[in-house]
């Protein structure tokens, strides 16, 4: 069975994103006062075949932790959907 | 001074791996072996230099593709037994994706690759690496980097000066720890660190580009030195 992970890996609230603060001010020049903050992160998309959606799901977890985010300074969230 | 091997490990996307070899291959007796990132021997080097470029691209994250490569094993393994791992640039990111080092290094505050000559205080001459220079001596040594802003928790940070681990930070000409001389936005103005034992050095300047008179500084030679005169044990 193959499942589809959508990841999402961001940078810590604790970690200034100059990405997010460069675009917030672009936004700003643009005259869109309104938008507070911007904090840019990264999307992947991920096909993992496994028997269960309990074994995908401790997959995706194992490559967020090992290689997909740096826990230092990243968070990540994903979730799972089956592919037919 | 007896021969020294030194293994330059060469990562695809590497690029200052030749002038870390024309660079210590002035000192006599040593003898720089440049290490495919796909080997899985160091060939008996005495000591490892990760050198900076951009490794893999700099894809995902600075350094952490290269720090799976197979001879990333055999280093890591060479660093937990003591011996002498040295990272410039984008090998201290190599060093810290591979847990080697503590923290990460992260955009650079104003978000441009900054290429220039930066002055950094050694504060710690202690080491390995820098017993061959005067304690709070500032040395001009070029940087070059977009990712280079060190970043660790409060706690690690805390861990890291009490243990004397901070070796380098960004500094004016004078020495001063100011806020302007810290370009990268570095937490506590850190320009290179050790790891607890003291083994493992990561900096973000490059001193095979201070390494003569030519080059506009020499100040990056004595970390050579240092090293070479500790794996000689002369």
């Amino acid at each position: 069975m193959a499942y589809k992970a959508k990841i999402k890996v961001t940078l810590r609230p604790s970690i200034l994103d100059v990405q997010g603060k460069a675009a917030q001010h672009a936004l700003s020049n643009l005259g869109y006062s309104s938008v507070e903050s911007v904090r840019i992160g990264k999307y992947m998309e991920v096909t993992i075949e496994e028997s269960s959606a309990s074994d995908a799901e401790r997959v995706c977890t194992e490559i967020c932790q090992k290689l997909l985010s740096n826990p230092i300074m990243e968070d990540f969230t994903f979730e799972l959907e089956p592919v037919n | 001074m007896a021969d020294v091997t030194l293994g330059i490990v060469v990562f695809p996307g590497s690029n200052c791996d030749h002038d870390t070899e024309y660079a210590v291959a002035s000192f006599p007796g040593v003898k720089p072996l440049m290490l495919w990132h796909n080997d899985h021997d160091l060939k008996g080097s005495d000591a490892i230099i990760l050198p900076g470029g951009f490794s893999y691209g700099d894809y995902l994250r600075c350094g952490s593709i290269a720090r799976f490569s197979p001879l990333m094993r055999e280093v890591v393994e060479f660093a937990r037994k003591g011996r002498p791992v040295l990272g410039i640039c984008n090998g201290f990111q190599v060093l810290v994706e591979s847990g080697l080092l503590e923290g990460a290094l992260i955009r650079n505050t104003g978000k441009k690759f900054i290429c220039r000559q930066s002055n950094i205080k050694v504060v710690n001459n202690k080491t390995i690496f820098t017993d061959a220079y005067s304690q709070d001596e500032v040395l001009s040594i070029p940087v070059a980097h977009g990712e280079g802003n060190y970043y660790a928790s409060a706690e690690t940070i805390e861990s890291l000066e009490s243990n004397g681990q901070v070796v380098f930070r960004y500094t004016d000409a004078d020495g001063g720890e100011t806020v302007e001389a810290n370009f990268n936005g570095s937490l506590g103005n850190i320009a290179g660190i050790t790891n607890r034992q003291g083994n493992v050095l990561g900096l973000m300047p490059h001193p095979e580009r201070a390494s003569e008179r030519l080059l506009g500084s020499e100040d990056g030679r004595r970390l050579f030195e240092s090293l070479f005169r500790h794996v000689t044990g002369s």
